[in-house]
Parts: C-alpha cells; structure tokens; sequence
C-alpha cells in the first residue's frame, strides 16, 4: 500500500476507530472502580461472555431462530399482500392508511397477547412478533416497487402490445428487488426486536431475552449487557447477510449507489 | 429507478415504516381530498377489521350466551385463539374500561389507564424533545466538521441495525427505575434518526445556492442559517415521526420489563398477569397504547404541516 | 420521389382534444399528412405544439379524438399489435436490471422468438450500432449518448418497417449530438426504414430529413413542409454548404410563421400528391 492510499484509508477510518476505543477506555475507567454497579465495565462483560459461552451461543440460536422464522413470515405475507394491493386500488385506499397507522402504534405491546395465543414457551409466539414488525414495511415497499415503475417504460411495453402480465414479469417485479431488498435489511433489525422484546415477556430459558431479564432480576449485569451484546451482534450479521445476497442479486443497483 | 437518497433514507430502520407510507400516500393521492379518503379507507379498515374479529369468534370460539338480547350461538368450530378468553368479545373489552381497573378500585379501567397514558407519554415527549434538540445540535457540528462527522457519524448509522429498544430495560435497571432513565432511552431512540435526517437536510441545498451565498461574502454561520437550516426543516420532520413511534415503544419497554412502577409498560405487565381473571384489560390497555401512539403521531403532523405550510407543495424530503 | 403502392403513414384529418367538459386543450388539429416508405420526416416546432402527440398518434399510444391514422395501408392499432414499427424516446428507458443485450432482446422476447434467432438478431441490431463489445454491461457503465444508441438497437430489433423517434437527443451535448445524426443517417440507409423524428433543433431536422414539418404552436397545425433536397449520403461537409444554409433559413422562418399560419391548400396537395 502506497503511502498516499494509506493516508487516505486513515484519514477516513481512523477517526472512528479511535471514537471506539477512546469509548471503551473511558468506559472502563468509570465503571472500573468498584461499589457502582450502574453499568458494568467492558472488561467484566467480556468476562461474563466468556465464562457464559455455551449457553449465550445456543440462547442466540434460539433467538436468532425466532427472528428469521418470523422474518421469512412476515416477509412472505407482506409480499403477497402487496400484490393484491398493486392490483387493486380499494386495497390500497384501505390498507395504506392502515399501513401508516401502524407505523405510529407501538406495536410491540401486543407481545404479551401473542405469548399467550402461541405458547409462551413456543418459539413461533416471538416468531408472530417478528413477523408482525416486518410485514408492514415489506408490504409498502413491495407495493411501491410494483406500482412506481417509470411511465415511460409503461409506454415502451405499450408500444410492444405486451399484456398484463408481460409488463408484470418484464417490468414490475424486477423494478421491485431493490425495494424488495431494503425493506428486507429494515425488517432483520425488526425482527430482532420483535424476538427480543416477546421474550421479554415470557420465553423458555435458553433465549436472548430470557437471559438478560433473569440475570437483571438476579443482579448479574455484565451477563445481562453481554446477552444483549450477542443479540446485537446476530443482528448485524443478519443484517449483513441481507446485505451481500443483495450485492449478489442486483449487483446493477449496488453499483449505482456507490458514488 | 429510485434515488440514492431515498434509498438511503429507507435504511433507518422504522424510516421504512412512516416515511416511504408517507411518500407512498402522498403518490397515491395528496391533499385534502387525498386526506379524507385515507381517512375514509382506515375507518372501512376498522369497521371491516371488528367484523372479521366477531366473525371468527362466532365461527370458531366459545359459545355465545348474550343474555340481555337473549342471543345463544353455538360455533361450528372451535379454536383455541378465539376463545372468550384469547380473544374476548369487542364489546366486553369496551365495557370493561368503564368497570374498576382493580377488585374494590375506585377507578374506572379508563382513568386508571389514561393516568398510566400520559406518564409513559410525558417520558417519552421528554425524552423526544431532548432527542431532536441534541440530534439537531450534533447533525450542525457534523455538517462543519469533516473530522468530527467521520469519527461519529458511522456509530450513529450502524446504531440503526442494532435492536437498540432491547437495551431499554438494562439501562432502566441501570440508572435507577425513576422518570430519568426512561427518558435516556427515548432521548437515545429519538437522536439517532433525527441525528441522521438532519445531517441528510443541511447537506441538501444546491452546491450553487451556497455558492451563491459565498459569492455575497457570508459567513458559514450566515450560510447555516438562512440556507441549511431551512433546508433541513422538512427532513427532521420525516426524522420526528419516527422518533415519536421509537420513543414511545422504548419507553412502554422501558417500563415494563425494566420494572418502573408506573405507566403503561407496567399496566401491561400487570394485566398480563391477571390475564386468566381478565384479559379484557389487557386489550384495554394496548387499544390505549396505540391511541397514544397515532395522537403522537397526529400532533408532530399537525406541527409539519402548519410549519411548512407557508412553503408551498413539497418534493417530500428524505 | 419514390414511387410505392401505399404510404407508410397516412394522416387525414387528425384532431386531438385532451380533457373534459369545460377543460380541454385541443393539442393537435386538422392533420393530413402522408409519408412515403423509406422517407426521413422531421416534426418541428414549438414546445407544446402538439409534435410528441402526433407521434404517439402514430404509434397508437393514444387515440386521437378525430381523424384516420394509418400504417402500411392498415389502422395504426393494428399495427402496433403487429409489431410494425419500433419507438426510441427522450430518454433511453433501458431497464436498469438488464444488461445491454438483455435490454435490446427485450421485444424479441416479447414476440417469443426462438432463442438462437434472437442472440443473432441482437448481436446484429449492436453491431449496427457499433456497440457490439459492451453486451454485458449494464446501462449504468454506459454514457448517455450510448445508452441511446442501446435503444436505437432495441428499437429497430422486430426489423420495422417504421422507426418512431421522439427528441431521441435532446438531452445530449451538441457534439454527441451531431455524431449520432451521422450514425442514425447511416443506420436509415443500411435499413431502409420509414422515420419519423421529432426534435426541437432546426439545424438536426434539415441534416437528417428529407421532408421537414413545421407545425405550430398549439392547437398543433401543419404550417409548412419543407423538402430538403440536400445529397446523399450526407456529412460534415453537408452541414457547411450553402444549400443548408439555405434550408435552414427556409426552415426557421416557417416556424416564424412567415409563411403564413394553417396549411394552405397548395401545402396541402403537396403533402397528399407526394406519395407518388
């Protein structure tokens, strides 16, 4: 590497690097100290990671489980909504407003009534949750991929008497995938959330959520805060998985974002 | 065939929720007109939504035994989801908000609710105030200092992948079960869309109108306010109304597995508790939740649109 | 003149009216006008003078409240359903998820050719816009001038007898610009085929055409048609001679309207007897 494409690379990511290391030094300085047991310092939630390995790995599986079980759901679900609502425009009048209704509605609060209709030890109880995040804004995105295509490819196909369905298959589904593909990233946060927070209240013992109340109930922090870590990070790498299949599967848009 | 912009804006997490519904309203049909048939469209929604309910109770619930009109139905089927219990009848859960919210209370479940309702929503509008003011603050140190932005503004991106909302009971438990933590986390929830929103708004005006204020000698700060800042009006709100949606979730979390003694969190919990005696009152209590949730939401409207009112038609922002 | 048994398009009496009750705008009125196979005819004129309505007349994108519209002797619907005439718009309207030769199958697919039929057809319809080494790549690789040569290949794939254009380079710089006049010159003589172009700019009309139209401002008429008997092939040089010059001028005071509003009845003959 060049000294020049260094110093760039530097300039670019040295800054943020050092924002998180500068973070969890003074992190550990302020909580180092004993007696405060506000928040734990980095090093004991590492210990507790560590020491706790096992079962915070198959506690992820599980949770990680619950959330792309209710991410395929959801997703699922949205898209064939969003058909029905691209077809017909009553659907729309009726189910847009609704769509943005539940944007504002914490949604979240109906987890108790889940766990209770599925089993609160049932993993498709957190899987509902998930699902019910995701739909909403799969279902928006797929219906506007669908119907905003450019007027001017709708007159090309025209000028090609292509049918329906032709223009479905030709234009508006591929028009889709990108929509498709952002919703989809939005909804791996989501349905991380919708596990988490369902079995917040209630879940069998080897879950995310799970752990973190029971070790806050029984005052060991650093295993709650490294639980919540390891949620976090199944997150990301969902969220990153979405990510590359989307490089892969329409290398065209990626490329055309990175300016 | 969309922007990079929008594209980039979809990519807050609860941004896919209100503002592509917002953008996609707004192409379906704007203004008044547009207004009232959404209006129109989310009561048939309703109206169609308590029918579906009684129908599949009646379908496949328990026994219909409505004394007073002297209705008895038997369902041909029977699910466990649609018992009285799972689900009870809409007009028990309407009628319990009138009884006692406890055995021998003296509130009704309405004032004891709507006295729970204004507790979480005071935090959360606390924590949201504080939220947009700091997201303000820092999007304007960030959009002038190159070094800054880059050091921070990848955390703050990176932070939307994250289930953040998750960590709301820790950081309850963490700095004392009273109204400050709750507020941390809404303040939390709400700085970081805003935060990005607004960077996203004073960064949007024409290269040349800046330009074009350079050539008359302004300074930076002249250029902020009377360009930029204007400018970001409109994206901040997209950043508000779903920071009203997350502050408002993280608070009710906040409270309830976090364990503050107060507030809807906590009626959820405790009426989740008394489910088997009276599951009424939970469906009481998150009809009641996501009241609140759309009044939020209808107010940071209400303030967009007699704020930009002045402007004319907007291309919507972010 | 060439002489042929019917014209490649024949407008008589065409009117369009947009809008309802009391708001309406009548676009285009009274249009007779009648293309020979093998001519290149420009459509000039004022913006909004009706000219991209007229296409899409032809094209049978929108029915026009009035009038006969004809291609190769049969109503214009029919022969958009038959797949007779291929259209290129301002904008290259390429899909985006397609690759270049992706993109100019796209209406042999439609047509359900046979796959080895098609992959020679698009080599063919690339090569004859000389971009034959970029069928992988995507319309974003691609400058705005190629991605409309990309549709021009497209266009001229179902090998129609008719080429619709509509301000095909509008949006381009001046000197792309006359390159591709040059390359659309070209591709007409290799093909043959009937065009229509609509465009704004005085100097593109009289070099590619060899009829131009001025219309003008709305309600769209045909003012004046201007036959432009420059050589062909034509070039560079065509462009500095005097006889273009002149043409030019000849064009730009119709538009003026020095030569009087509304075709005149000796205008008029000559649109309907140069068929023959």
């Amino acid at each position: 590497m060049t000294l020049r494409r260094a110093r760039t690379w530097a300039v670019r990511y040295l800054p943020a690097v050092f924002v998180f290391a500068a973070v969890i030094v003074l992190w550990e300085i302020v909580t180092g100290g004993g007696g405060r047991r506000v928040i734990p310092p980095p090093s004991a939630i590492l210990n507790a990671g560590l020491d706790n390995f096992e079962i915070l790995r198959r506690s992820a599986q599980a949770t990680a489980f619950e959330a792309l079980g209710g991410l395929a759901i959801g997703s699922v679900g949205g898209i064939l909504v969003a058909f029905a609502t691209a077809r017909w425009v009553t659907a729309r009048d009726v189910l847009l407003p609704v769509a943005i209704a539940t944007s504002a509605v914490p949604i979240i609060a109906v987890a108790p009534i889940l766990n209770n209709w599925f089993g609160v030890l049932n993993p498709l109880s957190k899987m509902m949750m998930a699902a019910l995040l995701v739909f909403f804004p799969v279902m928006i995105n797929v219906t506007r991929g669908l119907v905003e295509v450019q007027p001017a490819a709708l007159e090309l196909m025209r000028s090609y008497a292509a049918g329906e369905t032709a223009v479905l298959r030709k234009v508006r589904i591929p028009n889709t995938l990108p929509f498709l593909f952002t919703a989809l990233k939005v909804g791996a946060t989501l349905s991380f959330i919708g596990a988490l927070v369902g079995e917040y209240f209630g879940g069998t013992s080897e879950v995310i959520g799970r752990i973190v109340i029971q070790s806050m109930s029984s005052g060991r922090y650093s295993l709650a805060w490294a639980g919540i870590l390891v949620g976090a990070l199944a997150a990301i790498a969902a969220y990153i998985a979405i990510t590359l299949v989307e490089r892969l599967a329409i290398p065209w848009h990626a490329a055309l974002r990175t300016e | 065939m969309t922007s990079e912009r929008e594209q980039e804006a979809q990519s807050t997490a609860a941004a896919a929720g209100v503002s592509t519904t917002e953008r996609a309203a707004r192409r379906f049909g704007s203004g008044v007109r547009g207004g009232s048939r959404r209006a129109l469209g989310l009561v048939l929604f309703l109206v169609l939504f308590a029918l579906a309910w009684e129908s599949a109770k009646w379908l496949g619930g328990d026994p219909w035994r409505l004394d007073n009109i002297g209705y008895y139905h038997e369902p041909p089927f029977h699910l466990l989801q649609l018992t009285d219990r799972q689900l009870p009848h809409l007009w028990d859960i309407f009628s319990a908000f009138g009884e006692p919210f406890q055995r021998n209370a003296e509130y009704s479940l309405a004032n004891y609710l709507i006295d729970q309702a204004l507790y979480t929503w005071s935090e959360a509008l606390i924590g949201f105030a504080l939220g947009a003011v700091i997201g303000i603050v820092l999007a304007s140190i960030f959009v002038h200092s190159g070094l800054l932005e880059r050091a921070f503004v990848p955390y703050v991106v990176a932070s939307q992948t994250v289930p953040i909302v998750a960590l709301a009971p820790l950081i309850v438990t963490g700095f004392g079960r009273g109204l400050s933590s709750v507020v941390i986390i809404a303040t939390y929830l709400t700085f970081f869309p805003v935060t990005i929103a607004v960077l996203r708004g004073l960064r949007s005006p024409d290269p040349r109108a800046v330009e074009l204020m350079r050539s008359y000698a302004a300074s930076r700060w002249d250029v902020y306010r009377k360009v930029r800042l204007p400018a970001s009006v409109p994206y901040l709100f997209t950043a508000l109304k779903i920071a009203a949606a997350a502050s408002l979730v993280g608070t009710i979390i906040g409270e309830g597995p976090g364990g503050v003694p107060q507030g809807l969190g906590r009626a959820i919990l405790t009426f989740n508790q008394q489910y088997i005696t009276g599951p009424e009152k939970l469906w009481a209590t998150i009809i009641v939740a996501a009241i609140v949730g759309i009044v939020f939401f209808l107010l940071v409207r209400l303030a967009e649109v007699l704020i930009l009112r002045q402007r004319g038609p907007q291309p919507s922002a972010g | 003149m060439k002489t042929a048994d019917r014209p490649a398009v024949h407008l008589v009496g065409v009117e369009m009216v947009f809008g309802r009750g009391t708001e309406t705008t009548r676009a285009v009125a009274d249009i007779n006008l009648s293309i020979a196979p093998g001519e290149f005819v420009s459509l000039i004129g004022p913006s909004g003078c009706g000219k991209s309505t007229l296409l899409r007349i032809v094209g049978d994108l929108i029915a026009p409240t009035s009038g006969l519209v004809e291609v190769n002797g049969k109503p214009a619907h029919q022969a958009r359903v038959g797949r007779e005439y291929g259209m290129v718009f301002q904008a290259p309207v390429l899909f985006d998820w397609r690759t270049v030769d992706a993109n100019v199958r796209l209406p042999l697919e439609l047509m359900g050719m046979e796959r080895r039929r098609r992959e020679r057809r698009v080599k063919e319809m690339l090569d004859l816009v000389e971009l034959g080494g970029f069928s992988r790549h995507y319309p974003y690789q691609l400058s705005g001038g190629m991605q409309q040569r990309v549709a021009i290949a497209r266009a001229l794939a179902l090998e129609p007898t008719l080429l619709l254009m509509d301000e095909p380079f509008g949006a381009l710089d001046e000197m792309t610009r006359e390159r591709l006049n040059a390359e659309v010159l070209r591709i007409w003589e290799q093909t043959g085929t009937t065009v229509i172009f609509v465009t704004h700019s005085i100097p593109e009309a009289v070099f590619l055409s060899t009829r131009v139209v001025v219309m003008s401002p709305r309600p769209g008429s045909i003012t004046n048609i201007v036959e432009i008997d420059l050589a062909q092939p034509r070039n560079d040089q065509t462009r500095e001679t005097e006889r273009y010059f002149e043409l030019v001028t000849e064009v730009r005071e119709s538009l003026r309207g020095r030569h009087g509003g509304g075709a005149s009845s000796e205008d008029r003959l000559r649109a309907e007897g140069s068929v023959g």
